[in-house]
């Protein structure tokens, strides 16, 4: 199997074999007392069948939750849109060898920081308003993680401890805005709405929930990212980089510059997912906006094995894993059975080697370059 | 007479008899049906290009493998080796490349380690081991101090003890694996008298290595390997380091390039004053001030880690100056970027190709484009031509033979030799006006050498200044113009390869200035007996 076949096959296996195990809890959790023939032997054969029959309406209801009806498809894109981003902050980090764990922190600043100024605009005509308050955003993204590429080009401080003390801090600032200088209302902490020119212009809606035109720029930022990694010298420069840092240095590329670039681009796009969350779906910042999307681009940059395209298909995979388990939960599925789901996918895809092990890749690959030394 | 194929009835003469040796491993067949005849007291060599299998039969021979087929016969005995304790308790012992032994520990308590003597309360019994080890470098003229610990003498003494440890554990045949790769040539000397006088007390020595020289100076016949194939066994006295050479490699070499007078022009690189401190913070390059020419190649000969790297390093940009100045074409590129100094013409080819050279994991033309991913032609308003970059560098392998010539390939899975042939491409590609050259041919077997030798003379001769750097006395004396000889980060003196002996660079190597060096053997001229600096 070729590299890139190998790519795509890794994840899907792991997705495969997740729903596998998750299909085992499911059938011997699901509370489903069959009819009593006081026939021990056929009481058993009915638990089994009815067990199975369970399994599949359950997953008749998170496939149908997830992607069965318009209204479906638009709650999962709805929550895909910052996953995308998060995850494409984390992926470009690895591209560039570098581990951005504090996307959380860098989306919740960049939120906040945009919120700010969009509340405070009124009367500015949209296609002035939202460009700024979404530089705004990316900016704070930016800077915030600009400083741990910054610590970690001067000083060597590494990137995950200082990205995790940077999300502690950016926890506290944005909790801090919300309930004291920046709240309004009462209730859960918020920030009093943004201005009309900042709201992103809807691009689909049903009854009262609305899909803005923050999807499209997700895709865009993909696209891009496309772009700048497979087209570009930049992109060259960060992948040399990540890879291997004494060969970039001797090919002329700035190291500690391309870390701060790299790490400062990371956090600008978890800042826009941020802010596509404040200007897009909640019209305003809340305490709780960001609630782990940082994080989850982790495990959507590996399943989406740090290619903008798979990015797009992970988020896609756990915004409908998400939305299909409220459904689910409906016919007596616990909605935590998407979080196990979840995380043996990330398990297995993060332990790659062991699929590899199991089905062989290695011992070929070795094959290809004994071959490749015997001939030359 | 040519070489002696014994009748199995002979094989009691014979310390060692492999017959028809197979070792397939996954993707290579390292032991083709090899056959292997010792005489018992000889020093048998065994030359081969790198991978020809030397080490995979020897590694068989001492157990660390087992063969697929083939019978071995030890002092006339058919043996099965399956472990080297097995081989131990055969009498064979093996000294690896790389020495397997404590730092902290004495050289006695080395030697001992394992099979330590025992007093009366069981313990460890160093008066004993002493005195046992002392014994045995009495008998066998292997003189070292045995109250030294390892980490403080030099590696010429380690592999004494390397050899020490064997005979300790009773070995008679005791197997060398490239034992000469880490030694100075006064070094090497002294080990072939050392082999000299272990067989002289009846030891038998396979000695493994690629150097030509070295097997017509000490070996008594010699096997040679190619392809895991035995392509040539002949008594020493019958023939040529050039015949051996194409027996290992099959064809037609030369074994020194051909390099015509050149006049040296203007000045390219100019260092001076130059001070530059290692990862430790200790100063490891002291003062240094050369001049480096158009049309010429200046050579550092040294041994390893006594500052070349760091100068190498240093000039590149790629590592901090404390004080001095370099001026590459009359520019000062003291504290300019590797960016700018490539820029201004210097291409380097570097002496770790897996740390500096190239990005393992990116394919062969992206690491021919290392360097220029900026530049035009391959670069464009900030993207990449991808056209250009496949054009450019299927020209490259072509030219520099890199096989197989797959420019998507992955650059971890080429060989060794055609990695370096990428490297070299590039760097020469850049149309470089100086060119810093650090062991362009390490791991390298000699077809390979020869091309990247080719190559470099036709760098010098078309006017660009080269500075090379190398362990291999043989490739600086075939290469340079002029040679400088380092030790401990200053320079010891300064020749032309035709004016300075292959002895008198090796005393510079290891400390005396060759100034004093030439002073003493002026003093001694008469006496057949030259001065010994003692490492
Ligand atoms: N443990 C091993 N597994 C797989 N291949 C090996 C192993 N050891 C050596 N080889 C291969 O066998 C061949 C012979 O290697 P080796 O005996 O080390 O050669 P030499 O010592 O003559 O340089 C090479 O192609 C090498 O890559
Ligand atoms: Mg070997």
């Amino acid at each position: 199997m070729s590299k890139g076949w190998q790519r795509i096959f890794i994840p899907l296996m792991a997705v495969v074999i997740a729903l596998a195990i998750a299909s085992v809890i499911i059938l011997f959790i699901a509370e489903v007392p069959g009819p009593s023939t006081g026939n021990l032997w056929n009481d058993f054969w009915n638990q089994i069948g009815v067990r199975f029959s369970f399994l599949g309406r359950a997953f008749q209801a998170m496939f149908e939750g997830a992607f069965g009806s318009q209204f479906a498809w638009m709650n999962t894109v709805i929550r895909m849109t910052p996953l995308i981003l998060t995850g494409l902050a984390v992926g470009f980090g690895f591209r560039a060898g570098v581990f951005n764990i504090g996307a959380e922190g860098q989306m919740a600043m960049g939120a906040l920081m945009a919120t700010i100024v969009a509340v405070n605009i009124p009367g500015l005509p949209m296609f002035v308003a939202i460009p700024v308050c979404m530089l705004t955003g990316m900016l704070a993204g930016g800077v915030w993680a600009g400083i741990a590429g910054f610590l970690k080009a001067k000083t060597g401080a590494h990137e995950v401890i200082s990205t995790i003390m940077l999300n502690w801090i950016a926890s506290n600032i944005t909790n801090w805005a919300v309930t004291a200088p920046f709240a309004t209302g009462s209730g859960t902490p918020k920030s009093p709405e943004i201005a009309v020119g900042a709201k992103l212009p809807i691009l689909f809606s049903i009854e009262a929930t609305f899909l803005s035109y923050g999807i499209i720029v997700a895709v865009l930022v993909a696209f891009v990212m496309y772009i700048i990694l497979y087209k570009t010298s930049m992109g060259y420069e960060v992948k040399a980089v990540g890879f291997n840092p004494y060969a970039a240095e001797y090919g002329g590329i700035q190291v500690s510059k391309n870390l701060i670039m790299t790490m400062a681009i990371s956090g600008a796009l978890a800042g826009l997912a941020g802010t596509l969350e404040s200007m897009g779906l909640y019209y305003r910042f809340y305490g709780t906006l960001t609630s782990g999307k940082g994080f989850d681009g982790i495990s959507i940059a590996l399943i989406g094995q740090n290619h903008p395209l798979g990015i797009i298909f992970a988020s896609m995979l756990i915004s409908g894993l998400r939305t299909g388990s409220n459904q689910m939960q409906f016919i007596g599925v616990p909605k935590h059975i998407v979080t196990i789901i979840q995380s043996i996918i990330i398990f297995l895809v993060a332990a790659e080697r062991m699929v590899r092990t199991i089905m062989g890749w290695d011992r070929k690959k070795k094959v290809k370059d004994g071959l490749a030394k015997s001939a030359s | 007479m040519p070489f002696h194929i014994p009748e199995p009835s002979e094989y009691p003469h014979y310390a060692v008899v492999m017959k028809g040796i197979v070792k397939q491993f996954p993707t290579v067949l390292a032991n083709d049906h090899v056959d292997l005849y010792v005489r018992a007291g000889e020093i048998h060599a065994i030359v081969g290009e790198n991978g020809a299998g030397k080490s995979t039969l020897m590694n068989l021979l001492y157990g660390l493998y087992t063969p697929d087929a083939g019978k071995i016969h030890i002092n006339g005995k058919e043996t099965l080796i399956k472990g080297p304790a097995e081989a131990i308790k055969a009498g064979i012992g093996m000294v690896h490349q790389h020495f397997m032994l404590v730092g902290p520990l004495t050289i006695a308590e080395n030697i001992v380690l394992g099979e330590e003597p025992l007093d009366s309360w069981r313990f460890f019994d160093l008066k004993a081991a002493k005195k046992r080890v002392r014994e045995l470098s009495e008998t066998y003229g292997l003189h070292v101090d045995v109250d030294m610990r390892i980490e403080d003498i030099p590696v010429g003494t380690q592999q004494r003890v390397e050899i020490l440890k064997t005979l300790y554990r009773g070995a008679n045949i005791l197997i060398l694996d490239e034992p000469t790769a880490v030694l100075t040539p006064q070094e090497a000397d002294e080990l072939f008298v050392v082999l000299r006088n272990l067989t002289d007390k009846g030891k038998t020595i396979i000695f493994i290595t690629h150097k030509l020289n070295e097997v017509m100076a000490i070996s008594d016949n010699v096997t040679v390997m190619r392809l895991g194939k035995v392509t040539g066994r002949i008594p020493i006295s019958e023939t040529s380091p050039r015949q051996l050479a194409n027996m290992m490699v099959g064809r037609e070499v030369l074994l020194r390039v051909e390099k015509a007078e050149k006049k040296a022009g203007e000045a390219v690189l100019a260092v001076n004053g130059l001070h530059v401190k290692d990862n430790r913070g200790l100063e490891a390059v002291k003062d240094l001030s050369f001049t480096v020419h158009q049309g010429e190649i200046l050579g550092i000969a040294g041994v390893a880690g006594n500052g070349q790297t760091e100068l190498i390093e240093a000039i590149a940009g790629l590592r901090k100056k404390e004080k001095g100045k370099i001026e590459l074409c009359g520019k000062d590129i003291t504290h300019s970027s590797p960016r700018d100094i490539r820029e201004l013409g210097l291409s380097h080819i570097p002496e770790d190709r897996y740390k500096h050279g190239l990005v393992k994991e990116f394919p062969v033309y992206y690491n021919i484009l290392l360097g220029r991913h900026y530049l035009p032609p391959f670069s464009k308003n900030g993207f990449l031509r991808h056209k250009q970059v496949y054009e450019r560098a299927k020209f490259l392998i072509k030219q520099f033979d890199v096989r197989p010539p797959s420019i998507l390939m992955l650059a971890e899975n080429l060989s060794g030799g055609n990695q370096q042939k990428m490297v070299v491409g590039r760097e020469i590609d850049y149309q470089p006006r100086c060119m810093l050259v650090a062991q362009p041919t390490r791991g390298l077997d000699i077809g390979a050498i020869e091309y990247i030798h080719r190559t470099l003379i036709g760098l010098r001769d078309a006017g660009v200044g080269l500075l090379l750097v190398s362990m291999e006395l043989e490739e600086i004396f075939s290469l340079s113009d002029r040679i400088l000889i380092m030790f401990e980060g200053e320079f010891m003196g300064e020749a032309k390869p035709g004016e300075i002996t292959l002895e008198e660079i090796g005393l510079a190597m290891a400390g005396t200035p060759l100034a004093e060096v030439r002073k003493t053997e002026a003093a001694s001229a008469g006496k057949s007996e030259t001065t010994r600096v003692e490492s």
